[in-house]
């Protein structure tokens, strides 16, 4: 089984507040850290390997800097890790983003299964990896809880094993049942991601990802669908949303706690 | 506050302080008021691979050198120096058994901690702390080996450990010269671990007695030279002293950021608390003792990775670093006031936790004759 791990690294958004007059996110001086929700989606995958063996890859597309993280998964256990990089690729929204890396994807494939955290935690849109399987034509399974691939007997061929997949919904949780290939999105109440060793940080360090820029991909890619210029989205307006009231917290045993939400709640006119 | 860091030594740091404060920070508070380190918590230890920090490759370790290896235990040592102590007494152990014993011996040993197993040394008697000289333990030769018969006390890790390092008399003639070191499994017939000691600090480190009765143990666990098992435990000192300095300045440098964040939070008379002079005073000097003592510890180490055996500048690290914790971790307490004193904040635990290393690995008292002597000699 070959599996790859889409990832994106993020600025910590416990750190980063937001300019007040530019509307925008004070990065400066803000750390960037491996989007929480993929480093689930890698130990989702490395938990498969240690299961049935499989060969885990790593990738992220961004700056150079971005290689801080695949550093991380390889200490955690990927395989192999590259960076997706190249000017032409700025700018990308996640239309163009999920485009490049299904080239990505492609030029490094097949994989039988590809996962990425359920959202990253600075854009919060969660449309990256749904779109990526779009563009790979690939069934996508979103906020997936549990995956477990059913184990061949021993000496068996059994090419496309069942896939069995617990996701979150609205209402409970879905059971649901496939086949290889497959695209996920993983949440955070998936499983417990591994921490590192000191020796596989060390190696890590010593490891060089391997680079991925345009002309690697050329010819799976139309360059017009990628970038700024081809990306569709375009943001209007941000701001910051106006604060109109401070927050009230109220504390005491749970039934205490009820008891005065429903007097203040009541006494606010909002239950009568 | 920082050294010039390499890369690689800011990615150990990342990694030891993430998993530390996520997997040991909740649970110090309790273990200290149990006198007990729970099991499980050495887990993350042993998965990390802090026994194996400083061990050379060839024996199975990451082979770091003592700089960046006494900046992982700083780190480490901010959330619990006591847990820290314990995988620091387990790889100095180990190293002096590389230094001093066979390939074979080394082998051994290295392959006993390889399996997550802990290791201590054994050299403090009841009526032989400072003056080594003075213990009682004896090795008596016999056909094939040596009976070891001793009691042993303030044995760091002496309850969890698999393997020791002990040392014996094997002559009362000789004085000093009469120690000689011997490796012991513990589960050797004859070896029992005593009374546990119920202490003021570091209360997740395991200190116990060590019993030896009739002990065999062959002739090839005899570590080092007969007789030159004083200079082997002198050399063994200079190294565990340097990284008790280590996790010294990590306690001085938890207490800060304590009192700091207390002060900048905490408001008295309309303003924070780090807006008077007076405790603006305490903060400062806290700042400047940390600073000095982590640059004396960092210089320790390099001149230990150049090869030095650092009897004078351990000794003086060691005695300053020690002795201004005891400044920092009061001034922690002094600055939060009542709330230092009760047990609801840590620093009355840093302030309890810091006076042993005032005590062990050669009190400042001996520390002090040692840096005379040694001026006097040139």
């Amino acid at each position: 089984m070959k599996i790859a791990v889409c990832m994106k690294q993020v600025p910590d958004t416990t750190e980063i507040k937001i300019d007040p007059v530019k509307n925008t996110l004070i990065r400066k001086g803000v750390p960037s850290i491996m989007n929480p929700y993929d480093r689930h989606a890698l130990e989702m995958a490395l938990q498969l390997k240690d299961r049935h063996g499989a060969e885990v890859v790593a990738l992220t597309m961004g700056p150079s800097q971005a290689i801080d993280i695949l550093e991380e998964a390889y200490a955690m256990g990927a395989d192999e890790v590259y960076l997706i990089t190249d000017r032409k690729f700025g700018g990308s929204d996640t239309f163009a983003t999920s485009y490049i890396l299904s080239a990505a994807l492609d030029h490094l494939g097949p994989f039988d299964l590809v996962l990425g955290g359920k959202q990253a935690i600075d854009g919060d849109t969660g449309q990256t990896i749904s779109s990526l399987a779009q563009h790979m034509d690939c069934a996508c399974i979103n906020q997936v809880l549990d995956l477990q691939v059913e184990s061949s007997p021993a000496g068996a061929t059994n090419s496309n094993p069942t896939v069995t997949v617990k996701r979150k919904t609205d209402e409970g949780v879905e059971v649901l049942e496939t086949t290889l290939p497959l695209v996920c999105t993983v949440m955070k109440e998936s499983n417990k991601p591994r921490y590192a060793s000191i020796q596989s940080t060390l190696d890590a360090l010593e490891h060089e990802a391997q680079q991925i820029c345009l002309d690697d991909l050329a010819a799976l890619l139309d360059e017009s669908k990628i970038g700024l210029k081809g990306s569709p989205t375009r943001v209007q307006k941000s701001f910051v949303p106006e604060r109109c009231a401070e927050g009230v917290f109220i504390e005491g045993a749970p039934k205490d706690q009820a008891h005065d939400l429903v007097e203040q709640l009541v006494e606010a006119k909002l239950l009568v | 506050m920082t050294l010039l860091y390499t890369k690689e030594q800011k990615a150990l740091i990342s990694l030891v302080h993430d998993v530390a404060e996520q997997e040991l920070k909740p649970y110090v508070a309790q273990a200290d008021r149990d006198g007990k380190c729970p099991e499980e918590l050495y887990e993350f230890g042993f998965d990390l691979g802090l026994h194996l920090v400083e061990v050379p490759k060839e024996y199975g370790g990451t082979g770091l050198d003592y700089e960046t290896t006494a900046m992982i235990f700083e780190e480490l040592a901010k959330i619990d120096a006591g847990y820290a102590i314990t995988f620091v007494t387990t790889f100095v152990a180990l190293r002096n058994v590389i230094l001093a014993g066979t390939p074979e011996q080394a082998q051994y040993f290295a392959d006993v901690v390889k399996q997550r197993k802990f290791a201590a040394f054994a050299l403090t008697e009841p009526n032989a702390g400072s003056d080594v000289a003075g213990m009682r333990s004896t090795a008596t030769k016999v056909d094939g080996g040596y009976v070891l018969n001793s009691t042993k006390t303030f044995i760091t890790n002496g309850g969890i450990a698999s393997i020791y390092i002990v040392f014996c008399k094997t002559d009362f003639e000789a004085g000093a010269h009469g120690i000689t070191a011997f490796i012991v499994d513990r589960d050797m017939p004859g070896v029992r671990v005593g009374a546990e000691e119920d202490k003021m600090g570091l209360r997740l480190s395991n200190t116990t007695e060590l019993l030896l009765d009739d002990v065999f143990v062959p002739e090839d666990r005899v570590l080092g030279k007969v007789g030159e098992g004083m200079k082997l435990a002198l050399n063994a000192l200079n190294l565990s002293r340097a990284f008790v300095c280590t996790m010294g300045v990590g306690i001085m440098q938890r207490a800060l950021d304590e009192a700091l964040a207390y002060a900048t939070e905490r408001k008295q008379f309309g303003k924070p608390l780090a807006s008077f002079q007076l405790v603006q005073g305490l903060l400062a000097d806290m700042a400047i003792k940390t600073e000095a003592a982590r640059c004396v510890v960092n210089n320790t180490m390099r001149l230990m990775d150049a090869g030095s055996l650092v009897q004078l500048e351990g000794a003086i690290c060691k005695t300053f670093v020690t002795d201004s914790m005891q400044e920092v971790v009061s001034n922690a307490v002094q600055v939060m006031g009542g709330y230092g004193y009760s047990r609801e904040y840590p620093v009355e635990k840093l302030m309890r936790d810091a006076k042993v290393f005032q005590i062990f690995e050669g009190t400042n008292q001996i520390q002090r004759t040692t840096i005379a002597k040694l001026l006097a000699n040139g």
